[in-house]
């Protein structure tokens, strides 16, 4: 059998020392995992190394680590991948580099507090249903799409790795984050609970709330079952903003409605105008600003000298609103059609529903592809999902 | 020190539905588990909850085939009682969240699942007990106020008062190594099932019979410990679950010549037969060479439309692609019969109370017994619902009657001092707890699976009592107090021990063949003899033997066909 050696990062708390690194060399099978390799070393040679695991299929979500800087589960991640991607990211022969959760607390070796991060910001959201009044004699009647539309969310083991993964929360360690805000859409998206509204209005106008995600897709990557945690704060955007027209002291619903206005009129974005739209919407030379809008404006001031000082922003011509490259050929036509498409159809990505990859035409089902499917047919992944 | 009426040991599906079934009685309730509660094994039923609810269907009907599933072990009382409310359980479920598929009208919808005469089984997806339990969980943070969590706590081992009276347990805080007593005027045992003593099995690591070994530790007997089901789609290596849900939608089971070989076993029902005529018959193929050389048959999930994969069975969509590399929309994945479940546990009335007053036990880690000789497909998630709420109301009742007995304070010590004994063992004299864990669940496996006989199953009892004294001596590496998962290794290293000697024991002394356990040597069901359930009371030198009758109400043994 295969040798793999894993590079593990401990810290035993009642040591003394700070946290260290130690290698291991371990003997299995190619398709097994490196959960399995953390328990042979426990099994043979080291007793001490401690990792929360149950289930080894991906189930119980107790073994979210990170695995050569990536955040996902040690059950799920087979050995020789972990061992292909570490050659592949240094080079030569490196080993499998195993680290615990990120943005949450170490205890012991891969086994972080979940208690005080992620289980905290899951009370957060009221994550039990709140359906009106008295249940019905019988089973409440549902659209049945709706059942396997939450079902998405509901796919959630809570095994944090999107927690681990999420960038906002590095910086802001009070946003609520991506599990949390996906158990959010479960209860949204579910026609039996009666205080969407109410829901959706909470985490629009928490500073920490749904408009504090960057859309990175760092959880969309790392997520292990799929749940695809930002799409479902996207969705709980577009329902709190679109059906239920909620305005955020946040300013997020304008920075977004702004961000997808200037990409449809110019097909990239424009910065120049951003936050102007983002506060001011539509206000150049047609109306004037509100208070607000000024003092959002103003506000934003720093940010924009900031963007300046450090180089983000590296071309002055681009702070001139109207100098704006424009896509080559149809390329804009292109950007609109997509635009028309999804105000059309309103699709979501669901797994459930739609599958891994674009579905082959089949004549008798009324499903198409979904837009982002269509637009970005998936190859299969190499380095595993 | 913690105190309450009710304290449930084990947080899946049966220890939270007891711990809110005792809350809105209105009683102190602690709930303690050895993992986060959603990390319980509850996670792993895919397939469905059974229950008679459409109208055409029947609770009766539903009863027959589960006591026909039983092979006619099961006690007829228990089985009434779990169909008659099976349906009022599942409209709970859904009134509190759960998101179950819906057919075109938008009411519950049902699949097919083996050795049911009807479509009765609703289901999540494939993911229905992760489902289930994590709404539950829902639930518990909702009465957070009625309910204390322990999560991450330890169970070592219950205690009695002077009388004889459950009236706590010992636990062992994993985070920071402390022992408390935890007193309590009843305590359910919902700790599930032993599986781990198989290697492999579909169960997870932490499925060790904590809860089975520690009542038998304290004198209650355990019942019907022979009866272990093989799951007939399991994964040739890992022996991970491919769902029964997976026949259920139509999947076909091949041999290695391409022949749909359950034509043979079963031409009624075919792949949906009891589980363990479906394993048998798998196994059967394997043994005469009709299997693949790694020792499989194939199972054809193709055959089932790709869209209703992608929405029915998704988890199993995931499993093949992550676990045996196989697009289960596209070709046929390998599979074999893999240890899945124990019917057997600690013996329950309907209420779930044991023989020891204020003990109680639901879910797998009971015995009531509804599942005899063999579980039909469905009916583990319903009864852990039904017994676990059955058990959390009655326990409640009898704490308000009942005056609580006082636990001695010597057990705490005991227990301490025992864990003290273990972690200070000479590292080295003895083996490591981990080789005596792996030897135990190769020796089961080969010897106490689906075909059984004599000689076997006595090779496999020497081995368990030669590994039990080896695990006296047997030493760990982590001498600390946090999280150290060694210790608690070797602990329930312990319990498994305990669990398989009991299950030898019963799988030798029950000379006859019914619903899973199949003797080679004795290849047929005995009624005259074997109508009875054999139940383990714990003696100075083992298990001592007894017999209590199988309870009929309206079904007599007939034969049973497929």
């Amino acid at each position: 059998m295969p040798d793999y050696t894993l590079k593990v990062r401990r810290y035993q708390p009642e040591s003394g020392e700070g946290a260290y690194w130690q290698e291991f060399k371990v003997d299995l099978d190619p398709d097994l995992s490196v959960l399995d390799g953390l328990l042979q070393v426990r099994d043979r040679e080291d007793g001490s190394l401690v990792v929360r695991c149950s289930c080894r299929a991906a189930i119980c979500g107790s073994c979210g680590m990170k695995i050569n800087g990536r955040s996902t589960l040690g059950c799920k991640t087979q050995i020789a991948e972990a061992h292909e991607q570490a050659n592949r990211r240094n080079g030569g022969t490196e080993p499998i580099v195993v680290e615990p959760m990120a943005n949450m607390p170490v205890i012991k070796d891969l086994v972080t507090d979940m208690e005080s991060t992620h289980w905290t910001k899951i009370r957060r959201v009221t994550p039990w249903l709140l359906p009106e009044g008295d249940p019905p004699e019988r089973e409440y009647v549902v659209p049945p799409e709706s059942m396997i539309d939450i079902t998405q969310s509901m796919a959630c083991i809570q095994c944090g790795a999107c927690v681990s993964s999420c960038l906002s929360l590095e910086v802001d360690p009070e946003f609520i984050g991506p599990a949390a805000l996906a158990k959010a859409y479960r209860f949204v998206g579910d026609p039996r609970d009666a205080e969407a509204r109410g829901r959706l209005y909470d985490l629009a106008q928490d500073p920490h709330g749904i408009y504090d995600c960057t859309h990175c897709f760092s959880c969309v990557d790392a997520c292990p079952k799929d749940v695809a945690p930002m799409d479902q704060i996207m969705r709980l955007r577009r329902i709190a903003g679109d059906d239920h027209d909620i305005d955020d002291v946040n300013n997020g619903r304008r920075h977004e409605s702004a961000f997808t206005k200037i990409i449809e009129k110019k097909g990239t974005l424009d910065e120049s105008l951003l936050l102007q739209e983002s506060y001011a919407q539509g206000v150049k030379g047609k109306l004037i600003p509100t208070p607000g809008a000024i003092k959002g404006l103003v506000g934003s001031l720093p940010t924009a000298v900031r963007g300046l000082r450090t180089g983000k922003m590296r071309s002055l011509a681009k702070l001139i609103p109207g100098v704006h490259e424009k896509l080559p050929g149809d390329a804009q036509e292109h950007v609109q059609r997509i635009y028309t498409h999804a105000e059309e159809h309103r699709e979501e990505l669901n797994l459930y529903i739609s599958g891994e990859e674009e579905l082959e035409p089949e004549p008798d089902e009324a499903e198409t592809p979904t837009p982002e499917a269509a637009i970005e047919p998936e190859p299969d992944e190499e380095g595993g999902r | 020190m913690p105190r309450h009426d009710v304290l449930v040991i084990g947080a899946g599906l049966a220890g939270q539905r007891a711990a809110l079934a005792a809350a809105e009685e209105g009683v102190s309730v602690g709930i303690v588990s050895k993992v986060h509660p959603v990390r319980s094994h509850s996670n792993a039923a895919q397939g469905g909850i059974n229950a008679a609810l459409q109208e055409g269907d029947s609770w009766e009907s539903h009863a027959f085939d589960t006591v026909k599933g039983s092979d006619y072990l099961g006690d007829q009382d228990a089985i009434e009682i779990m169909c008659r409310e099976a349906p009022e359980e599942i409209l709970h479920l859904e009134h509190l969240g759960v998101t179950f598929h819906r057919n075109d009208e938008g009411r519950l919808g049902t699949r097919a699942f083996g050795g049911a005469s009807q479509a009765r089984t609703y289901y999540v997806a494939d993911i229905t007990g992760q489902a289930i339990m994590h709404v539950l969980y829902e639930q518990l943070m909702k009465h957070s106020e009625l309910i204390s969590r322990y999560e991450e706590y330890f169970t070592t081992g219950l205690v009695l008062d002077d009388d004889g009276n459950c009236a706590g347990a010992v636990m062992r805080n994993v985070s920071d190594g402390t022992m408390e007593l935890f007193e309590a005027e009843n305590v359910i045992l919902a700790t599930g099932g032993n599986g781990q003593v198989w290697q492999p099995t579909t169960n997870a690591l932490i499925c060790t019979g904590d809860g089975i070994a520690m009542a038998y530790r304290v004198g209650a007997p355990l019942m019907d410990m022979e009866m272990i089901q093989y799951h007939p789609t399991t994964l040739a290596k890992k022996g991970f679950l491919i769902t029964e849900g997976a026949r259920g939608e139509g999947a076909l089971l091949l041999n290695a010549k391409g022949e749909r070989f359950m034509e043979t076993y079963a031409p009624n029902k075919m792949e949906l037969a009891s589980r363990d005529v479906v394993s048998r018959a798998e196994q059967t193929e394997i043994n005469e060479g009709r299997g693949f050389p790694d020792g499989t048959v194939a199972l054809d999930i193709t055959v089932v439309p790709r869209k209703r994969i992608h929405e029915a069975l998704r988890e199993i969509v995931l499993v093949g692609r992550d676990f045996a590399g196989v697009d289960i929309t596209r070709e046929p994945i390998r599979i074999k019969p893999g240890n899945h479940y124990a019917m057997g546990g600690v013996k329950t009335d309907v209420n779930g109370a044991t023989s020891i007053p204020g003990l109680y036990a639901a879910g797998e880690a009971a015995c009531v017994s509804v599942h005899g000789g063999n579980r039909l497909g469905a009916n583990s998630l319903l009864d852990t619902l039904i017994f676990g709420r059955r058990a959390g109301q009655h326990s409640a009742t009898r704490a308000k009657q009942i005056e609580a007995g006082r636990p001695s304070s010597a057990a705490l010590a005991d227990e301490e001092r025992r864990i003290a004994e273990l972690i200070g063992r000479d590292r080295g004299k003895g083996r490591r707890a981990s080789e005596v864990r792996k030897e135990l669940g190769e020796a089961m496996d080969q010897h106490v699976a689906v075909f059984r006989d004599a000689e076997g199953i006595k090779t496999a009892l020497e081995t368990v009592k030669r590994l039990q004294e080896e695990s006296r001596s047997a030493y760990i590496d982590d001498l600390g107090a946090v999280f150290n998962q060694d210790v608690l290794g070797a602990i329930e290293l312990g319990f498994m021990l305990d669990c398989a000697e009991c299950s030898c024991v019963a799988a030798l002394h029950r000379t006859e063949s019914r619903g899973a356990q199949y003797r080679t040597d004795f290849p047929e069901r005995n009624d005259e003899e074997w109508l009875k359930h054999i139940d383990l009371t714990r003696d100075s030198d083992g298990p001592e033997i007894s017999y209590s009758p199988v309870t009929i109400t309206q079904w007599q043994p007939m034969e049973r066909t497929y």
